[in-house]
């Protein structure tokens, strides 16, 4: 038996139709005749059969679209016999099966709470700082307007609504409801993390410095703080650490924006940092105009956040319009981090441990508390003479932990 | 100045007159110019004056005779060719986007074609479907025409006059629903700017943007309006390609408000296009949705109060802007 399958004509071609037999059951074939129209992607061939032989069956009706190497035909040669094989069924059109992939489930992020408001109110209020999460709109939808922007402004119009903080709504929740609804799945945070990060590995050309600071001055000005105070009041160095970058940041403000095709520099300073949890992931809650906090209110933000940050408990406020980001890893762990950058901001501060080194220092060599402190910055914004100047700012800071107290 | 008044089609027929009289190699072809006088009567006469070499009758063939304005403006005319209804352009399309808007391009700039089509439009006076569309947003849409639309005695006038400066094909919209409209025009009025877009009525409150037949009914609304004491500015577009977003963006950076009148169907209509434009460069100036009024999408049926249904009224307008000024 001489089996006659859909021939490919090109290595792009991956079916055919059969548009036409032109040959029947019992015709002999010759070597080079036509047995078939065959309708592909490069249009209508004529298909030759390269044997000779008798057409013992037809095996696929006129019309049917069929793979590359599907068998149409079968020949009986001149010199042979028919032979038994299960060539019975025949291939008839039928109705095309839609085969498309399951369409992708749409992920449903909740907000805390979602403001409706226009856009040109929206630009009026952030230009003159007005909270607007508290006015009750007036516009289309309960939209918030412009008008309501200039009421609240000119102070006529009283915050109507309730402020439900979040907080208190998981107060008055039962426990188990609350784990519900506050909860993202590790697998969420992770794949939010994934995200962001692949991002920024993928677009941002980062930078790497690394500095080693000496920590005696600090250390020595923190302990002498904390001996006068209760445990609960304590200073931690982490709080010392974001006081120092806000005010580096505002010597060389071309650290604090972000990357929007250009580097945009922000007025406020709120500085990201890294909560690292749990069960894995991390969030990283912003604190706002970092640099007009005092050391203290620094660390009661560290206290309040952190924990809260931990059980879900963040306003989305919370986590949003950091202008740059630290990573810390705290003490006892590695001694450096080298971050990647959280897009769009264009640098991140890594805080590594804090050990005790032996250290040349005025021809003397001694034992000092050495801090690594690593930057990595977005080149596209930045280059590395700027990081330079913050990590030398950030350095002198340190070594005057005083004027950082004083504010 | 005295102002004088006259019908749309009168102030049609002064336009082209006066492009005959201007330029010798302006020349007007079309179905029924000639003898019949044109089938809305608005080249009546001008055989008599101009003879046959200038106002020239053609077969009932679409395809051809602007083919052969392309032809002509090619070999250095200036035709005026007249597409009856733009419901029949479909047929002289190939024409059109393949030859007239194409061809500087082919021709790596050697070659304008300073053709003018002009096209009656729009609804008319219960001429059915198949004559009565609003087709402007598809030829808005291609990139080598320039996309005019008379909507009002003025731009009848006058279009014509600056369309034929362009060394580029121009279609120009006629709208069959004002033909017999009585109108006061300057005895003196010429040419008008086809690059802008024109405000037609100065307002605060709201920008009205239309075009065609919408002109007139908004500024009717408009009137109404300002007696309910809102200022609604009005936007005659004009110019549907290329658009002038340079007058929209400002007027909504006015008024953070924006409506759209249209009489062509809703799903990618001129609305479409101008909202796109507010938004990508206006966003932050909006104070409420941007709302639109246009055609209903169904053929346009044949009884008069069908008719008239099938497209925003000045009543549908005022009540459309009450409710988006919040009364």
């Amino acid at each position: 038996m001489i089996e006659f399958k859909m021939p490919s004509l090109g290595a792009d071609m991956e079916d055919g139709t059969l548009v036409e037999w032109r040959k029947k059951p019992g015709d002999l074939i010759n070597r080079g005749d036509i047995i078939a129209d065959v309708d592909t992607q490069k249009g209508l061939i004529e298909i030759e059969v390269f044997e000779e032989g008798i057409i013992e069956r037809l095996l696929l009706e006129e019309g049917v679209k069929v793979p590359v190497g599907t068998l149409m035909a079968v020949l009986r040669p001149l010199d042979g016999e028919t032979e038994d094989k299960d060539t019975s069924s025949v291939i008839s059109p039928e109705e095309p099966e839609i085969r498309e992939e399951a369409a992708v489930k749409p992920s449903i992020e909740k907000e805390e709470r979602r403001v409706k408001i226009t856009p040109l109110a929206k630009r009026i209020a952030q230009e003159n700082k007005v909270d607007f999460s508290v006015i009750e709109g007036t516009g289309p939808e309960g939209a918030i307007v412009k008008k309501d922007i200039e009421k609240t402004m000119a102070g006529s119009a009283v915050p109507s609504k309730e402020v439900v903080r979040p907080d208190e709504q998981a107060k008055a929740a039962s426990p188990t409801i609350k784990k519900e609804l506050r909860t993202p799945s590790t697998k969420a945070i992770r794949t939010a993390v994934a995200a962001a990060m692949s991002k920024s590995n993928r677009e941002i050309p980062h930078y790497f410095l690394e500095k080693k600071i000496n920590m005696s001055n600090a250390m020595s000005w923190l302990k002498e703080i904390n001996s006068h105070r209760p445990v609960q009041k304590r200073l931690l160095a982490a709080a010392l650490l974001i006081k120092s970058v806000a005010a580096s940041l505002d010597e060389v403000p071309d650290l604090n924006g972000v990357w929007e095709d250009e580097l945009v520099i922000k007025n406020e300073i709120n500085i990201g940092f890294v909560v690292s949890l749990r069960a894995g992931g991390i969030v990283v809650p912003s604190l706002k105009n970092a640099d007009l906090k005092s050391v203290d209110e620094i660390m009661e933000w560290l206290n309040d956040v952190i924990p809260r940050a931990r059980s879900f408990n963040l306003r989305s406020s919370e986590l949003s319009d950091s202008t740059v980001t630290i990573s810390s890893l705290g003490e006892g762990g590695a001694d450096k981090v080298f971050g990647i950058i959280y897009p769009p901001q264009v640098a991140i501060i890594g805080f590594g441990n804090i050990i005790e080194e032996p250290v040349a220092q005025d021809g003397m060599i001694g034992i000092h508390p050495m801090l690594f402190v690593t930057l990595s910055g977005d080149h596209r914004a930045t280059d590395g003479m700027i990081g330079s100047r913050f990590l030398t700012a950030l350095n002198k800071h340190l070594q005057t932990p005083e004027k950082l107290g004083r504010v | 100045m005295k102002m004088e008044k006259m019908t749309y089609r009168e102030a049609l027929k002064q336009g082209i007159r006066e492009a005959l009289l201007n330029d010798e190699r302006v020349f007007l072809m079309g179905e029924d110019v000639g003898h019949y006088g044109g089938a809305f009567a608005v080249s009546k006469g001008l055989l008599q004056e101009f003879g046959a070499d200038r106002i020239m009758d053609v077969p009932l063939s679409e395809s051809g005779f602007v083919g052969a304005g392309v032809g002509a403006a090619l070999a250095g005319m200036k035709p005026i060719v007249e597409v009856m209804t733009v419901n029949f352009s479909l047929l002289a399309m190939d024409q059109i986007i393949n030859n007239a808007a194409t061809l500087l391009h082919m021709s790596g700039g050697q070659l304008n074609v300073p053709l003018v089509i002009r096209m009656g439009c729009g609804i008319g006076r219960q001429l059915a479907a198949q004559h009565s569309h609003s087709w402007e947003p598809y030829f808005a849409s291609v990139p080598g025409l320039i996309v005019l639309s008379v909507g009002t005695h003025e731009d009848a006038r006058g279009m014509l006059l600056s369309a034929l400066k362009s060394p580029d094909p121009v279609i120009l919209f006629e709208y069959t629903f004002m033909l017999n409209m009585d109108k006061e025009v300057a005895p003196d009025a010429g040419a008008v700017d086809i690059t802008k877009a024109k405000v037609r009525r100065d307002g605060k409150d709201i920008t009205l943007i239309t075009y065609g037949n919408g002109v007139y009914k908004s500024l009717e609304a408009a009137e109404e309006l300002s007696s309910q004491g809102i200022e609604v500015e009005v936007i005659d577009l004009r110019v549907l390609r290329p658009l002038d977003e340079e007058t929209l963006l400002a007027s909504v950076a006015k008024t953070h408000r924006a409506l759209v009148v249209e009489d062509a169907w809703r799903s990618g209509g001129m609305a479409a296009e101008v909202f796109s434009r507010i938004i990508e460069k206006g966003f932050f100036e909006l104070d409420a949705p941007l709302q639109r009024l246009c055609g209903q999408e169904v053929p346009i049926p044949y009884p008069r109060h069908l008719e008239e249904a099938s497209v925003p009224q000045p009543q549908d307008i005022v009540d459309t802007i009450r409710k988006m000024i919040g009364l």
